[in-house]
Order: structure tokens, then sequence, then C-alpha cells
């Protein structure tokens, strides 16, 4: 037979054809991310259903909100006459029309300029600090920042902020003179000792001389009058600068091989660390007032501060001790082998790697500490969650509100907390210097 | 000196060698501040408004008080205080004075070491309940879900009721109204237990109240008052009698409006003793003749705090009932001035 010759031979290809439907396309997308497999199906398919459950639940109660009103009453009033008598809506009003007290508390409206400066100096403060390539010389006046956030807000004689800043000096000008004269150990002592002698008996005394000479000054605001997000702010900032350099000492502490400095670094972190923050905020708002002598006023916020401050200092040493036990030793020893003293090591070279392996974990103490800015409410302070909200809610006008001030709050901390989450997994891009 | 509060701060935690207290009073006037505990906000109680001025019911016992004593009733620092730490800050001195709907009681007065000067409202623990539920009386709530607020007699008065009428109950716990409500409404509990001057002020945020009901049952005694620490006699007398100064003066028809004129003299020996026309009494408690008429001038009698805050021409719109004054079916009743 001669069929073999007949054999089918194809003259031309033929076109490409599209992949079925299964395997391109949304269909394919589908296929292999959300039903893959009957387990993967069912969940996809629950997980839908709870989703459209809460968006139809909610869905119409954010369309019908109400951005304009004097009163709860005249919300529902408006969203019952425009959606029907049965709708529900939110009602945004209320955060429109408390919104000087959810910012500033209860600061006095005609002084309101003094925390904004406040803030958008904090800003640029910050630039250099966060930012590499920005001028370095602006680091100075991220050095003096703090003094002058705090005349800012607190008001009071501007000579006040100059003679605190004055302090660091003078402990400077002493770890030069005695590190010089004697030894290093001797130095930080003087240094110490003057700052304090400076603040304890020069700088109130110094500062009236100088207010009498050229009185620069604004009306003092008692902190009582702090509340809402700027509260937040100055509590949640001072303990997050403060408690870096303060965790950054207490994990050498810890790490130390002297002994009493080791003992009472671990002491004070296990019992910080071991105590719930309200327990600490707590004892920082009454227990004091036991020991101390009575009359004597102690300011709260400061209190708080502090209390705080030790407490995300506490973590944040457990966070850079975890760094530092992820660096090789051999680090350590080149170091040693270089003839660098304790501190240029730590400073060129174990401190820069054990930063950079810590960064996640500083910033989500961090982001934690600022959240928990919100406990202040446990021994009266304002806060923007419960404390402005409850006093909010008091009024006869808003009585009755609900969600609208918790989910305000919720997004204005989500906001700072995930902006500082993003700078973080920016940072460590570009830190990131190995080639793993 | 307020300019170098932080620095003051410093020293003092460090060399604090300041004079031990005399007594409230001598701190009080040489601070030329009263430190006045008050709730965080409640509705008709205490609560500030946007720009930090506080006032309510509450309040306004507080700034009486400074008026007598320090003879300006704006010169207070209103100290917001939660449930859990409104007896703390008193005995730790954070505040002179507790005016935050605290119910007077046996072990907090002993135990606590408390004094109450007195009752300036006198309250009930009642129930709310939804209509369609069809329950008239508290004691058809056997098996029902509750919704009570923690840290409060409250929940103790429920479970004291509830044991004594044999019946079964699934409490809720809730930690404030605003949360209470939100669960009452979503249906979380049957009922809703609380003051029932709280009820009544709840139930009018409600966009619906009339489909709510409160039983008509009142389940406990919730005497009201304003707080100080044991162990200071002549503070207590200034705070008890300033309260008694207020109800006294609405029963003898002292208001804000007539006080000037009253205060000059008048036929009757106890409204001029009152008003410092007449005798000293002032003086016998540490302040001068005419403390009780600067405490009634800083926000009326008794009566018209009552109105102006919490009574029936507010959006809270409690009736006076057990409030009223003695004579007229209530149980205020001021202690005579002799």
């Amino acid at each position: 037979m001669s069929d073999v010759t007949q054999a089918f031979h194809r003259s031309q290809m033929i076109p490409a054809r599209e992949p079925p439907r299964s395997q391109r396309g949304a269909w394919k997308w589908m296929h292999e991310n959300l039903f893959s497999s009957i387990g993967n199906g069912v969940i996809t398919v629950v997980t839908i259903a709870i989703v459209l459950y809460i968006v139809t639940l909610s869905l119409p109660w954010f369309l019908h909100s109400v951005w304009n009103a004097k009163s709860l009453t005249e919300c529902r009033t408006i969203i019952h006459a425009t959606w029907g008598e049965n709708a529900g809506g939110a009602c945004w009003a209320v955060i429109h029309q408390n919104w000087n007290l959810y910012v500033f508390g209860f600061y006095p409206i005609a002084q309101y300029w003094r925390p904004t400066l406040a803030f958008v100096l904090l800003l640029v403060a910050l630039m250099p600090i966060l930012f590499s390539h920005m001028p370095r010389k602006m680091i100075w006046f991220s050095a003096v920042y703090p003094a002058l956030a705090y005349w800012l807000i607190w008001g009071g004689t501007f000579w006040i902020a100059v003679t605190i800043m004055l302090g660091f000096v003078a402990g400077w000008l002493a770890l030069r003179v005695a590190t010089r004269l004697a030894n290093a150990p001797l130095g930080v002592a003087a240094a110490v000792l003057a700052a304090v002698l400076w603040w304890l008996f020069a700088a109130g005394p110094v500062a009236s001389g100088l207010q009498h000479l050229v009185p620069i000054r604004l009306p003092f605001v008692a902190s009582d009058k702090l509340g809402g997000f700027l509260l937040a702010f100055i509590v949640g900032m001072c303990a997050i600068g403060f408690s870096l350099p303060m965790g950054i000492l207490l994990s050498l502490g810890r790490r130390s091989d002297m002994p009493l400095i080791k003992t009472t670094s671990v002491v004070f972190i296990e019992f910080i660390r071991g105590v719930p923050l309200i327990t600490l905020l707590f004892t920082a708002s009454f227990l004091l007032a036991y020991f101390l002598p009575p009359g004597t006023t102690f300011d709260l916020v400061l209190r708080v501060i502090i209390m705080v401050t030790l407490f995300s200092a506490a973590y944040i040493a457990e966070v850079i001790r975890g760094g530092l036990a992820a660096i090789p030793r051999g680090q350590f020893e080149a170091a040693d082998a270089l003839g660098l003293t304790y501190w240029q090591a730590q400073r060129l070279i174990i401190m820069p790697q054990a930063l950079k392996i810590s960064i996640p974990g500083i910033v989500s103490t961090f982001i934690g500490l600022f959240k928990d800015t919100t406990l202040v409410i446990i021994v009266g302070l304002l806060d923007p969650l419960m404390g402005i909200t409850n006093a909010v809610r008091a009024s006869t006008l808003w009585n009755g509100i609900y969600w609208e001030p918790y989910i305000f709050s919720g997004v204005i901390f989500f906001i700072f907390c995930f902006g500082m989450s993003r700078y973080s997994m920016y940072l460590e891009g570009k830190l990131k210097t190995d080639h793993r | 000196m307020k300019t170098s509060v932080f620095l003051a701060g410093l020293a003092v935690a460090g060399l604090a060698a300041a004079a031990a207290s005399a007594s409230t009073l001598s701190d009080v006037q040489k601070r030329g501040v009263l430190n006045c505990g008050v709730n965080t906000g409640l509705v008709g109680f205490g609560a500030p408004d946007a720009n930090g001025h506080w006032t309510g019911f509450d309040v306004a016992m507080c700034r009486a008080v400074a008026a007598a004593v320090l003879g300006d009733s704006s010169k207070i620092k209103f100290v917001p205080t939660s449930g859990e730490t409104r007896f703390t800050a008193l005995q730790s001195g954070e505040i002179d004075m507790l005016a935050r709907n605290s119910t007077w009681t046996f072990k907090r007065e002993n135990d606590l070491k408390l004094t109450f000067v007195g009752v300036n409202y006198y309250d009930g623990q009642g129930f709310m309940v939804k209509k369609s539920l069809g329950v008239s009386s508290a004691k058809e709530l056997g098996g029902a879900t509750i919704c009570v607020q923690t840290g409060t007699t409250t929940e103790l008065n429920l479970a004291d009721y509830f044991k004594q009428h044999n019946m079964q109950y699934t409490p809720i716990s809730i930690k404030n109204d605003a949360e209470g409500k939100q669960q009452f409404l979503a249906g979380a509990c049957d009922a809703y237990t609380t003051d029932a001057s709280g009820l009544a002020a709840l139930r009018a945020t409600f966009e619906k109240p009339a489909d709510y009901v409160i039983l008509p049952e009142i389940i406990s005694k919730e005497p009201l008052g304003p707080v100080v620490r044991q162990g200071d006699e002549q503070w207590a007398s200034i705070v008890r009698w300033t309260l008694y100064a207020l109800i006294e003066a609405e029963e003898l028809g002292v208001t804000s409006k007539n006080l000037e004129e009253l205060s000059k003299g008048t036929k009757n020996p106890e409204l001029n003793r009152l008003l410092g026309s007449e005798d000293n009494l002032g003086g016998m408690i540490g302040l001068d003749k005419l403390w009780a008429k600067r405490a009634i001038a800083a926000g009326g009698n008794y009566g018209e705090i009552f109105e102006a805050n919490i009574g029936t021409s507010t959006p809270i719109g409690l009736a006076r009932g057990l409030n009223a004054q003695w004579n007229k079916g209530g149980l205020m009743y001021a202690i005579p001035f002799h």
C-alpha cells in the first residue's frame, strides 16, 4: 500500500490559539488564588459573604453622613428628612463641631498658633534625624527643639527654655574639663553633677534675671488645659525621644561586666516590664502624692511623661539587647584589635549594626507606645479616644453618639502609626548593606 | 512662679522640704485654688463644654464650696476622675473634695476612711427594657440578660435583688453608659440597669424613646453626695454646711435673684444667720460671715441648681421626686442654722 506517502504533513503553522478560559485572565487568577482546592473555595465564598454582609450593614450608614449640624437631634432630623424615616446615618458633625476639642483639648483659643507652630517645627526638627540627605547643620535645631517646644506649649518666660539647654552645655563643659584632668568615668559623673546643680540652683535665678533684662514671655498655659491629640502627641513624642537613648544605655548596662550597673539595669528592666503601664500611671498620679511632701505640685503631665518614658525604655532596652546579641563576636574582637575604647567601639562599630537589626522591634515599640498614650484617661487626663469623647458625649447636644468619635480617633491613630511603620521599612531598605 | 513648673518639679523631687500641711482649708487658701474631683463626663452632673468650662449638678457643688472658701467660684481646678480612681485621688490629696455622683455606703465611709458630708441627690437603681419584651415589672426579669456597669454599687444591688427574689440572670459587664446604650440597643441584653436618673437621661438620647420603658421598681437606695477625707473635721464641716446652705436657701426662698436684697437683713432670724447679717456662723468653720451668701450666689439655691442642670426644663428632664424639699414630699432636709 502506498498509503504511507499520503501521510499528513502540515505545511504551515496554525495560528496560536488563546489558552482555554480556565488558563487565562481573571479565571486563571481566581482559579489559582481563590478556588485552588475545595477548602480554599469554601473559605473564599464564606469570606465574600462576610464582607458583603458588613458592607451592606455599614455602607448606608456611611453614605447617609451628615457633616453640618449643631446637635445629634439635628443630625437625626436631617437624616430622616433626607433618607427616610427609618434611615440611620453617620453624624460626622460631632467631629466638625468639636474639632478644636479633639485637636487641642482646652488650650486657650487665642494661643492655638503655639502648639501648631510647635508641631510644624517638630517636623523640621525631625527632618535631619529621619532623612540623611538633609543639611547636617539642621541637627543643631533638632537639639534645641525640645526646650523650644516646651516654651511654646507651656509658655512663661523664654529664658527658662534657654537655661534648661544651658544645663546640657554646663554638663558638656564639665565632661571635657574633668576628662582632661582625671579619667572618663569621673568626667561623666562631673557632667551629671554639673548639669543637675545648674538646673537646681542656677537655672531659676538666671532665667528670672535675664527676663528682667530682656523680657520675652508667652502667657502661661497650665497642664490641665492640654488634651486631645495635642496631649497624645506631647506624651508620645517626649517618650519616644527620651526612651531611645535611655533604652540604649540600659541595654549596654545589662551586658556590662560591672556588677552594680548590670544589677541596676536588670532590676530596672525586669521591674518595669513586669508591671502594666496602667499601674505605673496610677502610681505616678496618686502614690507619688503620698511620698512627696504635702502641698507640693509636681506637674501631672510631666509625671505621666516620665512614667511612659521609663516604661518604653525598658522595652527598647530589650529590643536593642536582641540586636546586640545578633552581632558576631568577631565584630567586638575586631574593635578591640583596632585599639578602640569601649565607647568608640560602641559608637562606630557595635551600635550602628545593633540598631539596624533592631529597627522593626524599636518601631513597633514606638507604635505601641503612641497608642498607649490613650491610657492616660486613667489618671484623669483627657486623651483623644476616651477622655475627649466622654466629655463630648456628656454634653446634652451630643449625648447618645457612639461610633463616630471612635472611628475618627482610630483613623488618626492609624495614619500616624502606619506612617511610622512605612518609615521603618524605608529605613531598613536604605540601611540594607548585606547581599542576602 | 508658674514659669518654672518643670524646674520646681525637679527641685521638689530632689530636695523636698516643704512645711507639713496644717489643714485642708489653709492649704486651699494658700493655693488659691480648690481641687475638685468630678466625673470625666456625665450628662447633667458634670462635664466640660467645648471651651473647657465645666458645668453640671455636681460641678455646681464644687463651685459653691470654692465661692464660700475662696470668694470666687472660678478659682477651681476640676480633676476628672474615673470610677476606679476617684477615692484614691481623694485619699492621696490630689483633690480636696469629690463631687462625682458617688453613693454613700457603710463600707466606703468606714473601710475607705472617707466622709460623705451629706446627700445632694437621692437616686435609686432601676431597669429599662424594650417595650416589645412585654415586661411590666422587674420581678418578671427571671432568666434575663442584663447590662450592668462594673466597679459600681449597681452590680452588687443587682446580685442582691435577684438572689432575694430567687431569680437567675446573666450579667453583661459594660464600662460606661455609652457602651451600655450601644449593647442594649443592639439587643445584647434584655434589660439595662443603672441609677434611675441615668436611665432617664439615657432614654432621652434614643432615637425612639417611646419604644423603651423604665420599670417601676427601684431596687436600691443610692444617696449620692460630696465626699472628703476623714481626719479634717473643719473641712468636712465647710463642705457639709455649704451643701446645707444651698438646701436651706431653697426652703427659705432665697434665690440668686433676691439674694442681695435679703442679705441686707430680714425679719427671719434663721435667714439672717444664714446670709450673715446676724450672728457669725462662718467664723465657727474658719470662714467669714458671708460664706453662705457667696455659695448661693455661685449658682443659686439647691432648687435652682437642680432645674438648671437636670430639671424638667433640660433635655434630661428629671422630676424632683425624692429630691424635693421635705415639706414638699421629698427628702431634702437641711439641718437648722442655729
